[in-house]
Order: structure tokens, then sequence, then C-alpha cells
């Protein structure tokens, strides 16, 4: 009951940083979508690309949070704004599951369906928006999905370079060695990532060729 | 209508096919018969450009087929594969629509065109609301024939379009087809292993064997060749092939 006293008087701050949370979250997934989906589509026709940039995307994501945020806090434009870092950081660990998922939806279209498009005479963008890209995109989203959970999760740690986000209050709490204040971070991003999963995997259903 | 001079194609080192010439007349329906790996589909896929030949050439409507633009070649050929090949998006609409559209037809002449082509293929108009996993194998194989028609090519390609059906819906869909035939006068070029159909549907059968063209013969003439690999397939598939070969030459 304590919990929900401090929620109830700290509700503004709650707010405030799940929204910080959510900008950090959408900037960066969306910026992922922006570089991860071409990068998947060219990587699924040009297949000599794959295991080179499947491999830099999973090296990236080898890189403990913490740890990148520190290597890339000395880079001038980057480290003026802790947000922008955090957001670029966000980025880089959500691009592998948008990458992987573009390239193996779009390989996982039915090899003949493509042969009949492009027999009939669709060029390769037709081929690409019409056919490839609408029976890949359940698989697409799933990869957003997936992205968006890890971000949220992520992106709790962006408060040690002091970019905002519910991450604030856990760490505030963990200093604090106050329980109450690290669940009022933990609880909402769970919720949260709770929330991005459900959604996004209502979308990918809704999506899913049948 | 189609020629083929001296077409070799190699993938990977490996001879696919070697010296080929053929020509396939204007109207006739042209069976390629061959066992898996005889190269029956690499021909069928030259003429509309899906395979390039290593050496030699091939002519559609007289024109040297790397001479013209390959999208404008390729919506000009009807393509009919195993399976029908359906976008499993689209509706059976869409689907017969889509060369038509991606052509430029106004909205108004593609709905008609797939009605039309509906009925060709022996289709209500209700199933064009339908999409291709909610019809029946031998329903989705005829949608498959009215797409490639839609855009009225003068040349329909066949690869096993009849190969995944039950034997009756088979024979049903082979003896539609050879009426639509005498409507529509395509000149085919039709890939199946199966002898049966061949001496069914054929004006003439061109048997493959190993990457080479062994022989090209009428339905009549097959059923009598004293060619060694003709005969081996006249007693793979036994008695009653006779009645099979209605046509001849024609």
């Amino acid at each position: 009951m304590n919990l929900l006293r401090f929620f109830v008087q700290n509700h503004t701050q709650v707010l405030d940083l799940t929204g910080e949370h959510l900008r950090l979250v959408g900037w960066s997934t969306f910026f992922a979508m922006l570089i991860g989906i071409p990068l998947g589509i060219l990587i699924a026709h040009r297949t000599q690309l794959g295991r080179p940039v499947l491999t830099a995307a999973n090296i990236i994501q080898t890189i403990p949070g913490i740890a990148l945020f520190g290597f890339l806090l000395p880079v001038p434009w980057l480290g003026e704004s802790a947000e922008r870092l955090a957001i670029l950081a966000l980025t880089l660990y959500a691009l592998l599951p948008i990458i992987r998922n573009t390239y193996d939806g779009i390989r996982g279209v039915d090899a003949a369906v493509v042969e009949a498009g492009r027999g009939m005479g669709l060029t390769e963008s037709q081929l690409l928006f019409q056919v490839e890209l609408p029976l890949a995109l359940s698989v697409i989203i799933s990869g957003v999905r997936i992205a968006v959970v890890i971000s949220v999760g992520l992106a709790t740690i962006a408060a040690f370079i002091g970019a905002g986000g519910l991450g604030e209050f856990i760490f505030r709490g963990v200093a604090m060695v106050d329980n109450r204040v690290i669940l009022a971070g933990a609880i909402p991003a769970a919720i949260l990532a709770l929330l991005a999963d459900f959604g996004i995997g209502w979308i990918e259903k809704q999506l899913r060729p049948r | 209508m189609i020629e083929f001079r001296d077409v070799s194609y190699s993938v990977d080192g490996i001879q696919v096919l070697s010296d080929l010439t053929l020509r396939v007349a204007h109207g006739e329906i042209l069976v390629l018969l061959g066992r898996s790996g005889s190269g029956k589909t690499t021909t069928l896929k030259l003429v509309n450009r899906l395979v390039t030949p290593t050496s030699g050439q091939v002519l559609v409507n007289g024109k040297a087929n790397d001479q013209v633009d390959v999208i404008q070649l390729r919506r000009g050929i009807g393509y009919v594969i195993q399976e029908a090949g359906l976008f499993p998006h689209f509706t059976v609409e869409r689907n017969i629509g889509l060369v038509p559209k991606i052509e430029g037809w106004p909205e108004e002449r593609v709905r008609a065109r797939v009605q039309e082509m509906l009925q060709l293929v022996g289709l209500t108009p209700d199933l064009a609301s339908r999409y291709p996993h909610q019809l029946s194998g031998g329903q989705r194989q005829r949608v498959g024939v009215a797409r490639a028609l839609a855009a009225d090519p003068a040349i329909l390609l066949m690869d096993e379009p009849f190969g995944a059906l039950d034997p009756l819906t088979r024979d049903e869909l082979q003896r539609e087809f050879l009426l639509l035939q005498q409507r529509v006068h395509k000149t085919v070029v039709f890939v199946t292993h199966d002898l049966r159909e061949a001496l069914r549907l054929a004006s003439r059968i061109s048997l493959m064997e190993a990457g080479k063209l062994v022989t090209v013969l009428t339905p009549q003439e097959f059923l009598k060749s004293s060619d060694p690999w003709a005969s081996a397939y006249v007693h793979a598939f036994g008695d009653g092939l006779e009645s099979a070969a209605n046509r001849g030459t024609s």
C-alpha cells in the first residue's frame, strides 16, 4: 500500500518519465525500422551480403548496454545530448531483430509465387511491393515487436547517462535503497513492455496471410 | 512463333541443355515430355527469359527475345505453373486482373475482363471475391489459366499445370483445356512427364532426355516410333494409350 501511495503522490513524475521512456523507444524503433527493413530486403535479394550484415548486427547485440552508452559518450555531436545518444544506442540494439525478421520474411515467401509473378511480367519493384512485402509483413512486424519489447527494457539504462525515462526511478531507488522507488520505475516499464507485446502481436495477427 | 536456335544452357558447370533447335508453330500445342532433370522446364523458361541461354538464341514472334524489353516480353506471354502459383494474399479477381491492371487498363475494363475469364474457364462469378486457399485444387488451376489468358497473350507457357490434381479433376481440366484451345488458338508450350497427358493434348511431342531433344513426333507417330526413348515411354505407360492419342496432327 506504501507503493500505491507513492504512485499517487508522484503521479506527474511517473507520467513524465513514462512519456520520456516512450519517446526513447518510439524514436529508436522508428530509426531502426528505417534502416533495418531496407537492409533486410537488400540482403534477402543479395544473399552474399546476408552473413556480414547479420554478423555485424549480432556483434552490436553482444555489447553490454552500459558499455555501449559509455563508448558513445565522448563522440562529439552525440555526446552533447543524452537523449540523442540513448536513441542511437537503442536503435543499434533494435536493428538485429528487424533486419533478421525482414530477411527471413522475404526469404520465406514461396519461391514459386515469386517466380510466377516474375514470369507474368511484374517488375522487381512490383514484385517487392505487391508480392514479397505483403507476404512477409507479419514476420517483419513480429521482428519490430521483439525490438520494441527489448527496447522498453533497455531504455531503463538510458537514465545512467541522464537521458531520463523510467530508469530514473530505478537508479534513484537503488541509490536510496528504497524498493518503492525502484518499483515505481520497474512496474510501468513492465506494463509498457506487455502492452507493446500484446498490441503489436495483435497487429501482426491481423496481417498474417491466410 | 517460337524458335530455339542452337540453345545451350549450363549453370555451375553443369550442362542443363545442349544444342536445342526447335520450332513451335502458331496455334499448336507443343508438349515437352521428359523426366525430371531432362531440361523441359528450363526450355520453357527460356521463352519468357526466366532463364537466359549460355549460347544460342530464342526467337519469339520472329525477334530474338533478348532484343526486346523483358517486362513487355513476359506480359505478352501467359505463364501457368503447377499449383497455379496464385498470389495467396490476392482475391481471385485481383489475381486474374493483375497483368491487365499493371498494363494500365481502366478499372471497369479489368473487372469485365475478369468476369469474362472466369466464364471462359468454367468458374462462377461469385468466386471472384474468394482467396486462393478457399478454392479446390481444380478451381485454383482454372484461375491460373484464367490469369495467364487475361491480357490475351498469343503464347501460353504451361509447366505441369495439371500435375498436382487428382485423376478425375485432371481429366476434366485436360478435356476443357482442349475445348478452350479451340476457341482461343494460343501457341502453347506445355511441360509434362505424363505420356498419357502428352498424347491427349499435343499437336506434337518433343521428347527430352538429359538436356537433349531426342525427337519431335505427333502423338500417332509417337506410339509407333522405333526410337528407343519413345518406345521406353510407351512401354512404361503400358496398354490403352491408343485411345489417349485422339488428335494426331492438327
